[in-house]
């Protein structure tokens, strides 16, 4: 009776702040419909399309085939699009997270006025995290969909990516948030910036990781992207084995990892 | 919460931020229905106190208890009851007009029939109804700040705290405010009002308390307190240039105090006219003689030895 009464409490609360982390991003849709968004969300998922064709395609035709771990030979494309699948998920995210959560926060005050009804600065973050996926998702659909039309995968596989594509995107939404927090002025994102061009280019995206020496790849290895490059990879040319859920545990650790300490830490920026 | 416990009642409130405090132990009850004052310069701790009451900035010392609860353990109920109109507007410029009611809404958990119903009737009630799909960034102050208030009723909520609701607007649309807020006091919404324009105190508070450098130095009804601190009527003199000292040496013992500002001389009397006549009589000659009502702003000169608005 008592343990009923307690789970039903804990439950309409959680009930309560999905709905409250919910409505915090539903501002944002609501803020994209206006404006010129469209078209920043646009370009976030053209850039890696970009790579796709001159370097997937391009370069594909001088470099050939490819032979993964576990002896699948693949076109060189379908090597790299699940990369720029990775990196654009990584690309919203961090974006969202990061620029726009700061901007939200320090210019445009926005959430000076939202702690004073019931939402928390968690569901703040919450609900940010949950827009920055949608945004990241959304890449990923139109990513996958010309990726299938173009023979670089089957439907069934790409229907199986789509939940890592979001994994990626949470745990990059997690870091960004904290990163966000931490900003003092619009220079720091150039830090970010080099940081996640530093990743795109070495984190598994366009050559193996197994090619460089040790200390490198040790480094390149404890990044977040090489853990989505290969999730995503492993789904997309179905070639994985168990060490795939190594992957997604340690995205999910980062994910979780960055959403607490970036929740503390907008909880203590907003109400002094 | 029993019948009659004050919906805010606060005792020895602190709040410090480092080494600085802000709110030095304030004492505040705050009944139902009715309009609550802080009154005080820049910097007395108004919007401080403002913030700890909204359960946005947690109190450093002291007890708080909000419509019966505790601010700290239960923050988002007592919020879920609040209507706050923040010092600075924070409305969403991404967003349209009558949008900035709704998303709001939505923080409160309210469904969305009601919203859409209430959204309406709210920009109705602040004369904001042929804005409402148009972008909130060109509205002028004066619709900004309706806007806000009208954002601050959107949960129906018990008691509404309103940060300096009618700072930077022009006379005509410190009115219109002033009569919307009436109107929310007849309907029984509890209000507390910061304010440092003591013409806004007098018309709107029942009671309010005068701060200065995060004490309260006053507590009352406005006239009580203009009764207590100041006499019925004020003489304002002017010299033009003339050195004020040798003036006020001059006018030792007409009226009951005398005060020098930069720019004037106050004198405090019952009865302004016969103090006016007293000046003529010892041959000053003022450019300006003004004989107006004591106001609130009196009791502050008084209290603190400072005026309100520099
Ligand atoms: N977050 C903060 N950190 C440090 N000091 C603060 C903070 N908020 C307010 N203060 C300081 O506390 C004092 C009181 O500020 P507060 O905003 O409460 O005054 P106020 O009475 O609302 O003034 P005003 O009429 O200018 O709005 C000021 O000296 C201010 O600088
Ligand atoms: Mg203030």
């Amino acid at each position: 009776m008592l343990t009923t009464l307690v789970l039903s409490r804990v439950a309409a609360s959680a009930a309560a702040r999905g709905q409250r982390s919910t409505a915090v991003a539903w501002r944002n849709v609501t803020a994209a419909r206006h404006s010129a968004y469209w078209w920043v969300l646009v370009s976030g998922f053209v850039e890696p399309l970009l790579y796709l064709l001159s370097i997937g395609v391009g370069v594909g035709a001088l470099v050939g085939g490819f032979t993964l771990a576990d002896g699948t030979r693949v076109s060189y494309a379908a090597y790299v699009a699940p990369a720029m699948i990775a990196a654009s998920a990584m690309n919203g995210a961090v974006a969202e997270t990061t620029m726009n959560f700061f901007g939200k926060m320090k210019y445009m005050r926005l959430y000076d006025s939202v702690i004073a009804t019931p939402v928390a600065p968690f569901e703040i973050a919450l609900g940010e995290l949950l827009w920055a996926l949608l945004r990241g998702a959304m890449y990923s659909v139109a990513f996958l969909v010309i990726m299938t039309a173009a023979g670089l995968t089957t439907p069934l596989r790409a229907l199986a990516t789509l939940p890592a594509t979001v994994l990626v995107g949470l745990a990059f939404g997690g870091i960004g948030m904290v990163l966000g927090t931490l900003m003092r002025s619009w220079q720091d994102f150039d830090y970010i910036a080099v940081g996640q061009v530093a990743m795109f280019l070495f984190s598994g995206t366009f050559a193996p990781a197994e090619g460089y020496s040790l200390v490198p790849r040790i480094i390149l290895e404890l990044t977040p992207l090489y853990h989505g490059v290969a999730l995503i990879r492993g789904l997309t040319t179905w070639s994985f084995d168990w060490s795939i859920l190594g992957h997604v545990g340690y995205l999910v650790g980062v994910a979780w990892l960055g959403l607490s300490i970036a929740a503390r830490r907008t909880g203590r920026m907003l109400c002094p | 919460m029993s019948e009659g416990e004050p919906l805010i009642e606060a005792r020895r409130l602190v709040k410090r931020f480092g080494d600085f405090v802000a709110v030095d132990g304030i004492d505040v009850a705050v009944r139902a229905g009715e309009v609550f004052g802080f009154l005080g310069p820049n910097g007395a701790g108004k919007s401080s106190a403002m913030r700890m009451i909204g359960c946005i900035s947690p109190p450093s010392g002291g007890s708080l208890r909000i419509l019966g609860l505790d601010p700290v353990a239960d923050g988002p109920a007592i919020r879920a009851r609040l209507g706050v109109c923040p010092q600075r507007d924070s409305l969403d410029d991404d967003l349209t007009v009558i949008e900035n009611l709704t998303v709001y809404a939505r923080y409160f958990g309210l469904p969305r029939k009601i919203v859409r119903q209430r959204a309406a009737e709210l920009l109705e009630f602040v004369r904001l109804s042929e804005r409402a799909l148009d972008r909130v960034e060109p509205l002028s102050g004066g619709m900004k700040r309706r806007l806000t208030i009208a954002r601050a009723l959107v949960n129906e909520p018990d008691i509404v705290l309103l940060d300096e609701p009618t700072t930077g607007l022009d006379p005509q649309a410190r009115h219109l405010v002033w009569e919307r807020l009436f109107r929310l006091k007849q309907r029984g919404v509890t209000q507390v009002i910061t304010t440092h324009y003591m013409d806004e105190a007098e018309q709107l508070c029942d009671r309010l308390v005068v701060m200065d450098h995060g004490r309260i130095v006053a507590e009352g009804a406005p006239r009580d307190l203009i009764e207590r601190f100041s006499t019925r009527e004020v003489v304002e003199l002017r010299f033009g240039d003339s050195p004020l000292e040798s003036v006020i040496a001059k006018l030792d013992g007409v009226g009951q105090r005398l005060e020098r500002l930069p720019d004037r001389i106050l004198v405090y009397a019952e009865d302004g006219d016969t103090a006016a006549a007293e000046v003529q009589r010892r041959r000053l000659v003022p450019t300006s003689v003004l004989v107006r009502r004591s106001s609130l702003e009196d009791v502050f000169l008084h209290l603190t030895g400072r005026t309100l608005v520099d």
